[in-house]
């Protein structure tokens, strides 16, 4: 083999490979969400957030708006504190009475952020915190309630 | 009974010496990199013996093995309702695990043995020898393009791998057992992390093909001169990097996830 086809053979190896990262990157893994600009970011408190994960998303009207950056817990209110981050389009977009509810994405899905915008004129900025949340049904709460309910009927 | 254990314990103590000279072979080797910058066609060339010729076999095997793990997790995702997951467990499988793993035992196989089997035959025809008699460093000359090859070329052929996977998990998933083809990649890039799964994935190709290359050079350059010692390297290569690769995947993964 010749020392000219051998370099464009490695040189063809090459593209293959730049090729093979292009789709690693762009189809199959989330990189081009991560490379848009990360917005601004907002603190909702839960009493319960179930089985929420960082990185969840956040919807409003079921489209994406963000995702949850990190949840932490804070012991002086003794609730779940999650930071959502929200994409910079949708700066200015939600009212300060806006609701933070927790849903869950089909019967067995994961669970995600949905926002419910009130009637406020004034509009969250960054690090606000929304103010009315909702926390995830619990299962366990909710048969307690069912029982409750009907033992307190009859 | 005293002779067994003697033979047992020297055995050990011969494999903990083979052990040390790798070692120091290895170091060696480290040290002769640099003169590479100046001479780059000898890695060209080593990396067309060890890339471009197992190009082949690592696209063919990809592709199938993406094609049989869509099969086989629409099979279970169905019963759940939740097939249209498919593009996700393909995806994860493969950056994370099969594409570093799979593509490192065909590198093992293919290109590690050929490097053992062509280094062992120089040393048995005498040609390093001459090399050294001429006052040109074998290390250099030989060794550290292959080493560097092998280094860069696995992790390169586990994202080929792991990319012609998830088409062919796309081919079988989609257009075979009719799969949303939306689903699957939607559901795939939102499990997908880029620097912790596709980034994970290329550390551990690089950890492979530094241990696979060492390996197989030092196998090579210490094997006993003759055609049985030769043949018998190149065996040793190809079961020893198996079990370094499988053992260090074993430890990666439990570090990086």
């Amino acid at each position: 083999m010749n020392s000219r086809a051998i370099d464009v053979l490695v040189g063809v190896f090459m593209l293959l490979f730049f090729g093979a990262m292009f789709v690693l990157a762009m189809k199959v893994s989330n990189l081009t969400s991560l490379t848009s600009n990360p917005g601004y970011t907002l603190v909702a408190k839960f009493e319960n957030i179930g089985g929420l994960k960082p990185r969840a998303s956040v919807a409003a009207s079921g489209v994406k708006v963000g995702e949850v950056a990190a949840i932490s817990y804070d012991p002086e209110t003794f609730e779940a504190s999650v930071t959502l981050t929200i994409d910079e389009t949708f700066i200015d977009t939600f009212p300060t009475d806006t609701t933070a509810s927790i849903y869950t994405a089909g019967l067995l899905g994961e669970q995600y952020i949905g926002l419910d915008p009130g009637a406020e004129i004034d509009m969250l900025q960054n690090s606000d915190e929304i103010t009315l949340t909702q926390s995830a049904i619990v299962l366990e709460r909710l048969i307690g309630q069912v029982l409750f309910s009907r033992s307190g009927g009859s | 009974m005293i002779g067994f254990l003697q033979r047992f314990g020297r055995s050990w103590i011969e494999k903990v010496e083979r052990l040390g000279r790798a070692t120091l072979f290895l170091l060696h080797m480290l040290g002769a990199l640099g003169s590479l910058v100046s001479r780059p066609s000898l890695l060209v060339k080593q990396l067309y013996a060890s890339g471009v010729m197992t190009l082949s076999i690592v696209l063919v095997s990809g592709l199938f093995v993406g094609m049989v793990l869509a099969l086989q997790a629409y099979n279970t995702l169905i019963d759940f309702g939740q097939e249209n997951r498919v593009g996700t467990l393909v995806a994860l499988t493969l950056v994370r695990e099969l594409g570093p793993v799979v593509t490192g035992l065909l590198f093992a196989g293919r290109a590690g043995s050929a490097m053992t089997a062509e280094i062992g035959l120089m040393k048995a025809t005498e040609q390093l020898s001459g090399l050294e008699m001429m006052a040109v460093d074998p290390y250099k000359r030989v060794f550290a393009p292959r080493f560097l090859a092998g280094f860069l070329a696995l992790p390169m052929l586990a994202a080929m791998f792991s990319a012609i996977g998830v088409i062919g998990g796309h081919l079988i998933g989609v257009d075979v057992l009719g799969v949303d083809a939306s689903a699957y990649w939607s559901q795939m890039q939102n499990a997908t992390s880029f620097y912790s799964d596709v980034g994970n994935g290329l550390i551990k190709g690089l950890v492979f093909g530094f241990v696979v290359s060492w390996i197989a050079i030092f196998e090579g350059a210490d094997c006993i001169p003759t055609s049985e010692g030769v043949s018998s390297a190149t065996t040793r290569t190809v079961v020893y990097s198996s079990l370094a690769i499988l053992g260090l995947d074993f430890l990666l993964t439990a570090v990086m996830f």
